[in-house]
């Protein structure tokens, strides 16, 4: 869980152009451009139905792209879906969390479908690192929402992933548990990795972020450096982005 | 060995998750238990009626409550979207399939053997000296039952109109496998040979290899649907 194996300095972890993805006549999605570089966190702001979940599905290949295309951890986003899997973890709205398993059951049983090793002693220093040692016999069904978004971060790390992508992570942590989460990401970016969390929370998700993008009925309005933005000036973007989608959409 | 270690955890989790939860095997046994009172009320207390009719009673017990314990397969995969994280594991998707066809096979054997027991009890017929080649019938009709089972489950999990669907899709493709059971249990229960249903035996054995490879091939293409 320690080790993630770093991207070169010269891959990039997501470079794509032109994503656009549409469901029947309704288009979520449109002229996407969006790169990240290894060792960089990306926070993806958006309102509800800006199409964040859509862009993330995308990027993790549970999502074909209408048209456009480009690279996640250096792969092809449609005809290298295989290799992207190996590489890449993904945290999503769904906790897939086996409510009457344990929680060490629940990470041998991803650790064993990723092909990966479950030594039970593999599986404890995971659960150990997402401070869930104390349950680790305990059924999942049992756990808060906290616990069970730990158990998820703890099995999306198993893999050593060189780049996650996050789809509202903060959901269902306390205090406590999203200070535990910024620290994960933060060893996680040290080591190399790449992170692209999709969220609503300004404070949580900018703490963190290399870079800010802002996603407004399905186009990208704003990326840019997070040390170019102060606080301030993001809120007042955001709210002009979304207010301009909301007035163009009515 | 990655293939048959993922579909070994396929079962496991199954297992496990069904002797903790318990949600099939005692909604399989209930309404086998019932299906038993119904056939013996609708049929009386006449033997020769009965014995005729016991191949085909006993194989319409075991589909319907396959229909049941089949359609359901797919349904632990829908709490908390692990379906999508099965979509998301490397490597070949046929290891799912298998792993849950095992977890199907073994329960739709374990409500098989119930079945037997209640009807040698109930219609007071004696199995145990047609047991051993009843069971080679019931071993390949199982497994035929199973594997079209297993990957029609996969296919109607995600719709909503699933518990119509399934059993729409299923019923059909089983005809070779039912007929092949009814024909060889009727022949094996008169206290003919295995010998002399051969034919019928190898339709079965026939018709679930062809099944299994296509639910094993085609397994993938139903997951990412």
């Amino acid at each position: 869980m320690t080790q993630h194996p770093s991207l070169s300095q010269t891959q990039r972890a997501i470079d794509i152009q032109g994503v656009r993805k549409a469901f029947g006549a309704n288009a979520v999605l449109e002229q996407v451009d969006l790169a990240l570089e290894a060792g960089e966190v990306l926070a993806l702001l958006g309102a509800n139905g800006a199409g964040k979940t859509t862009l993330v599905k995308i990027l993790a290949t549970l999502l074909r792209p209408s048209s456009g295309g480009g690279s996640v951890v250096g792969f092809d986003l449609v005809r290298e879906a295989e290799a992207i899997r190996r590489r890449m973890g993904l945290l999503a709205h769904g906790s897939y969390v086996y409510e009457d398993l344990t929680a060490e059951e629940n990470l041998r049983f991803w650790a064993t479908m990723a092909g990966l090793p479950a030594d039970p002693a593999a599986l404890r220093k995971a659960l150990a690192a997402a401070d869930l040692e104390g349950v680790a016999g305990e059924r999942a069904r049992t756990f808060s929402s906290g616990m069970k978004q730990r158990l998820t971060l703890a099995r999306t790390l198993l893999g050593a992933p060189r780049l996650l992508l996050l789809d509202e992570p903060y959901a269902g942590l306390d205090q406590q548990g999203k200070k535990w989460l910024e620290e994960v990401l933060l060893d996680f970016k040290v080591k190399g990795g790449a992170v692209l969390m999709a969220t609503h929370s300004f404070t949580r998700g900018l703490a963190i972020a290399d870079r800010v993008a802002i996603l407004a009925g399905g186009r990208i309005v704003l990326n840019r450096p997070r040390a170019s933005l102060d606080l301030e000036e993001l809120r007042r973007l955001y709210a002009l982005a979304t207010e301009d989608f909301s007035e163009g959409a009515t | 060995m990655s293939f048959a270690r993922r579909a070994w955890i396929v079962l496991w989790k199954d297992l496990l998750t069904e002797r903790r939860s318990k949600e099939s095997l005692n909604a399989l046994f209930f309404f086998a238990l019932l299906l038993l009172f119904l056939f013996e009320f609708a049929l009386g207390p006449d033997r020769e009626r009965l014995t005729a009719a016991l191949p085909g009673l006993l194989w319409l017990g075991f589909i319907l409550a396959g229909l049941l314990g089949l359609g359901r397969t797919f349904l632990v995969e829908r709490e908390n979207d692990c379906w999508e994280g099965l979509l998301l594991t490397p490597g070949d998707k046929g290891a799912i399939y298998l792993g849950k066809l095992a977890v199907n096979f073994l329960l739709m054997a374990a409500v098989a053997i119930v079945l037997l027991g209640l009807f040698g009890i109930f219609y007071n017929v004696d199995l145990w000296a047609s047991l051993a080649p009843l069971s080679v019938v019931i071993f390949l009709g199982t497994v035929g039952l199973a594997a079209v089972g297993t990957l029609f489950g996969a296919m109607t999990s995600q719709v909503r109109a699933r518990e119509l669907l399934f059993p729409l899709l299923l019923l059909p493709v089983q005809v070779p496998v039912l007929l092949g059971t009814v024909k060889a249990t009727e022949a094996v229960l008169q206290g003919l040979a295995l010998a002399e249903v051969a034919h019928w035996l190898k339709l079965l054995a026939a018709a679930d290899l062809v099944y299994l490879v296509v639910g094993i091939l085609t397994f993938e293409f139903v997951l990412e649907a």
